[in-house]
């Protein structure tokens, strides 16, 4: 016994509470969950099988890869032009732009959706705004459809996408470009040759995060979609509370698993990952 | 170097952008200010009774408690549990300390609907379902992470040679702990605290599935609300929040700015 305490350091006791809490309350019903997947309802791939037998199962994966890909582009372009614009200018400026990008991302994301609901709605306020100003004369149809869902999603995942490409961008050598524009390089040579491949990190880290939260998200879609965009994690949810199929459930989520846990590690390629992490909580 | 048209341009952009990200939320006052009985824009009078309501209704009322209690007392577990496993894994700092570091960030990461799958089936069995404890418990698994990280960053600028230096003039470690390291992370404490207080606060996905009755968290009124899409009192509690999350920023805001202070000098 005394020969083991001391090979293993005296640090690991205080550490032991919170691990042991994670791996019994959390880790331990995520692998049974896994195996579920396998054993629900009866042994074997059966589950994985009605990828490919049930119609209806592999469009709820479509919309859901669609709709996460769509956002992902929108919130980490628009995002990069937010960053860069932060990078860029005087820090006065620089201060006020943050404040407002974290309040939006302490804003609680049912006030959020609450408030799309009130705008988007087809008596919300955008709607009978542009009916007043006679430029439509009937409601376009922004909710309840996937134009909405998408509204909603890059409204929420925006700060997500900027704060690792502010990490990214903030470390850069100004100099590098310097000398670009000093060897005679237009202003979009450089930003195109040297500026953008410098940051790919941030985008790949800002593109993979956002991708990762969109996977998962649950709110949003289910609200602005009214029960017509079905997405996986509103599908889970239903095969568990309404139709008690651990089965399917099981195997959607353990497929979700697989994808989240394979990007991190294309993510911790990139870019060190507390790195995202600390950027995304301060 | 002077900024070129695009930068400019670029720049107008942002701004645009960033109001876009904050503007929709406001929308939330007029609507709370209807004198109506169901969602509208106020027309020419305003009204505060859906506010009275809220703040008179016994499932209101009770739903703020409720909330409170889960969120201070995750708050609290979370922190206590971070901070030490933050203090160990910085102490250890080896290989598996990085690998368990990266591990107990998993749930921050774990895509929400699958954690809730998670604390659904275990609460089953251990008969959690619907309890305080049950609530308490998911959300610090979820919210000990972010404490985590925010007592790991203030750890990386503190200079463990001053930890040495105590022992070596005969403190204990105890004494260690509470006398040296913890006043030097305070701020990363402090922080982490109120991390974990708005992530239970404001939980809606793992209580949506291990919450039915007994325990009605604000959140998951107001997922209610929003889901029926006729009562105003939903605008007027939304309108709370919003308000509570500008109390919060300001206050954390001041903590990072008297950290910054502190490490400065």
């Amino acid at each position: 016994m005394n020969a083991v305490a001391r090979h293993i350091h005296p640090g690991w006791a205080i550490v032991a509470p919170l691990l042991v809490l994670v791996v019994a309350l959390y880790l331990g019903p995520i692998l049974n969950i896994m195996w579920l997947s396998v054993t629900d309802p009866e042994p074997g791939l059966g589950n994985y099988r009605k990828l490919y037998e049930s119609d209806s199962l592999l469009r709820i994966v479509w919309t859901t890869l669609r709709i996460c890909v769509i956002t992902t582009i929108f919130s980490v372009s628009l995002g990069y032009s937010i960053a860069y614009a932060m990078v860029h200018c005087h820090l006065r400026q620089k201060n006020y732009m943050l404040t407002l990008l974290l309040v939006s991302f302490w804003i609680s994301i049912l006030v959020r959706t609450f408030s799309w609901l009130m705008l988007l709605g087809r008596n919300g306020l955008v709607n009978n705004t542009f009916e007043t100003l006679g430029l439509i004369s009937a409601p376009i149809a922004f909710m309840r459809n996937e134009l909405g869902v998408l509204i909603g999603m890059v409204h929420y995942m925006i700060p997500y996408a900027v704060l690792p490409l502010l990490v990214s961008m903030q470390s850069l050598d100004s100099r590098v470009m310097d000398a670009s524009r000093n060897l005679g390089a237009s202003g979009s040579q450089t930003f195109w040759r040297i500026y953008l491949p410098l940051t790919l990190p941030g985008i790949v880290a800002s593109t993979l995060l956002v991708f990762i939260l969109s996977l998962g998200f649950y709110v949003t879609p289910a609200v602005l979609g009214g029960g017509k965009v079905l997405m996986v994690a509103e599908y889970i949810s239903v095969q568990l509370l309404v139709t008690l199929k651990w089965g399917t459930a099981a195997m959607l989520a353990a497929l979700m698993l697989a994808g989240v846990l394979a990007m991190l590690w294309i993510m911790s390629r990139f870019m060190k990952l507390s790195a995202v992490f600390g950027g995304s909580t301060r | 170097m002077r900024p070129g048209l695009f930068s400019l341009f670029n720049r107008a952009g942002a701004w645009v952008l960033l109001l876009f990200l904050v503007t929709p939320a406001l929308i939330a006052i007029p609507v709370s200010l209807t004198p109506k009985r169901f969602l509208s824009m106020p027309g020419n009078e305003l009204s505060l009774r859906h506010f009275q309501h809220l703040f008179t209704s016994e499932e209101w009322l009770s739903s703020f408690f409720q909330s409170g209690v889960i969120a201070l007392s995750t708050s609290v577990l979370a922190t206590f549990l971070g901070t030490l496993c933050a203090i160990g894994l910085w102490r250890v700092s080896s290989k598996y300390s990085e690998l368990v570091r990266a591990f107990l960030l998993l749930p921050l990461i774990i895509p929400q609907i699958i954690s809730a799958m998670a604390f659904y089936r275990l609460w089953i069995p251990l008969g959690l379902l619907d309890s305080y404890l049950g609530l308490i418990l998911a959300h610090t698994i979820l919210a000990a992470p972010m404490v985590l990280i925010t007592v790991s960053a203030s750890l990386a600028t503190f200079d463990p040679r001053l930890e040495q230096a105590s022992k070596n003039l005969g403190a204990s470690n105890w004494t260690t702990m509470r006398r040296v390291i913890l006043p030097s992370i305070r701020p990363g404490v402090f922080a982490g605290a109120l991390f974990a207080f708005i992530l239970s606060w404001d939980e809606i996905v793992v209580t949506l599935f291990i919450s039915k009755f007994s325990v009605y968290t604000l959140p998951r009124r107001m997922w209610n609300g929003i889901r029926e899409n006729t009562d105003p009192t939903v605008a007027a509690a939304a309108v709370v929040l919003i308000a509570i999350t500008i109390i919060a920023f300001v206050v954390s805001a001041i903590l990072s700015r008297r950290n910054a202070g502190e490490s400065r000098s």
